[in-house]
């Protein structure tokens, strides 16, 4: 099938604002849209930027603005997107060139919330530090977060104040708070409690539409709010 | 590292957390307070029958004045906290977002004394004589 991709290009060196380019390329019903781009950038424009490493949703760079959704590009098929596609950079972080953008805001936020188990005793010599499962499935789905900022940069929160830390980094800290390993719950909700913290999140929900490993984040944001209402995490 | 590598967030203060509290226990109450008041005003009694003499007959009881007393205080506390939230947001200007949130909360204040002294001090006659001066402006 023939499709038209609508891009969002910039070039810091000939462009002094983003503009769109259309290129039409042949895919099959079952291409991945970055497979898509990569005829583009293959065949008929070289300087078409955007990072993709893995190409199967485990590594979390091509993260990008699809027919107004965030989506990773290498999980999301021709056949689902129509004939007619649009894609731009993800949204509230500045961009560098075309689909790539600065993530450093994104990371600091996330290195804010001290994504790390902090645990001063001492392990046990012969063995690793042992958890039940009913501990492990506590915190089991904000594990599968891989950090493609979908989540962050679709939320108007983040879009109307770069302050705020974000729900990734929401979810990452909701990884350590719940873990039952984790000595420093106290230490995060204090963190977390920030009129930048996760008292900026407006139930919005569009975290959780976006969300390519469909992590239920509004549910985890509102668990940390309850957290720092009760003083920690309770049994 | 750059400046924005040491980012910082964390407040032992516990306000943001009350308003969060605040704003769906307010929320509830609200719906309740508010929906009741709807079915009493217009699907009990009906719209046909409020007037003047009805509202008057219902502000002498306590029970009606705590009751809107409640819709009142719950119903701006409840919007002046989202007026708060959307100025957080959206002014970014220290000296705008604190203009502001001066301004909302001199109105906050300004609007609740004026509901409380009307549903305390209400007296039907000083308001029917009230009533009667401003229909007799209309009436020329």
């Amino acid at each position: 099938m023939r499709v038209t991709l609508r891009i969002k290009r910039f070039n810091p060196e000939r462009d002094e604002k983003q503009h769109w380019e259309e290129h039409e390329v042949d895919v099959e019903p079952n291409d991945q849209l970055l497979d898509a781009l990569n005829k583009v950038k293959w065949y008929d424009d070289g300087s078409l930027t955007y990072r993709r490493s893995c190409a199967h949703g485990v590594c979390g760079s091509d993260a990008m603005v699809v027919n107004g959704r965030n989506r990773l590009a290498c999980k999301v098929l021709m056949k689902d997107l129509g004939k007619k596609v649009t894609v731009e950079p993800i949204r509230g972080l500045p961009v560098i060139k075309d689909m790539v953008v600065d993530m450093e805001p994104f990371f600091a936020r996330y290195r804010a919330v001290k994504p790390y188990l902090i645990n001063d005793n001492e392990p046990p010599a012969d063995r690793e530090r042992l958890q039940s499962i009913e501990d492990r499935e506590r915190f089991d789905d904000t594990t599968k977060c891989i950090l493609c900022a979908c989540c962050t940069t679709s939320c108007p929160s983040f879009w109307a104040n770069g302050e705020y830390v974000g729900p990734a980094a929401i979810v990452q800290a909701h990884r350590f708070i719940f873990d039952s390993r984790d000595m420093a719950v106290h230490e995060r909700l204090e963190i977390m409690n920030d009129t930048m913290g996760v008292w900026r999140c407006r139930t919005v929900f569009n975290c959780v539409e976006c969300c390519p490993r469909e992590i239920d984040i509004t549910r985890a944001i509102g668990e940390v709010k309850k957290a720092i209402l009760n003083g920690g995490v309770g049994g | 590292m750059s400046a924005i590598s040491r980012l910082k967030y964390g407040s032992p203060n516990r306000f943001e957390a009350f308003s969060w509290y605040f704003m769906r226990v307010s929320g509830a109450v609200l719906l309740l307070v508010a929906v009741l008041h709807l079915l009493i005003m217009h699907v009990w009694y009906g719209v046909d029958a409020i007037d003047y003499r009805f509202v008057v007959g219902r502000w002498a009881s306590p029970l009606v004045q705590v009751y809107d007393l409640a819709l009142l205080l719950f119903a701006i506390t409840h919007g002046v906290n989202g007026t708060r939230w959307v100025i957080d947001d959206y002014i970014h200007s220290r000296g705008w977002n604190l203009t502001l949130k001066a301004a909302l909360y001199v109105l906050t204040v300004i609007f609740i004394l004026m509901g409380a002294t009307v549903i305390f001090t209400f007296d039907p006659d000083t308001s029917t004589t009230a009533l009667n001066t401003v229909a007799a402006v209309f009436a020329r």
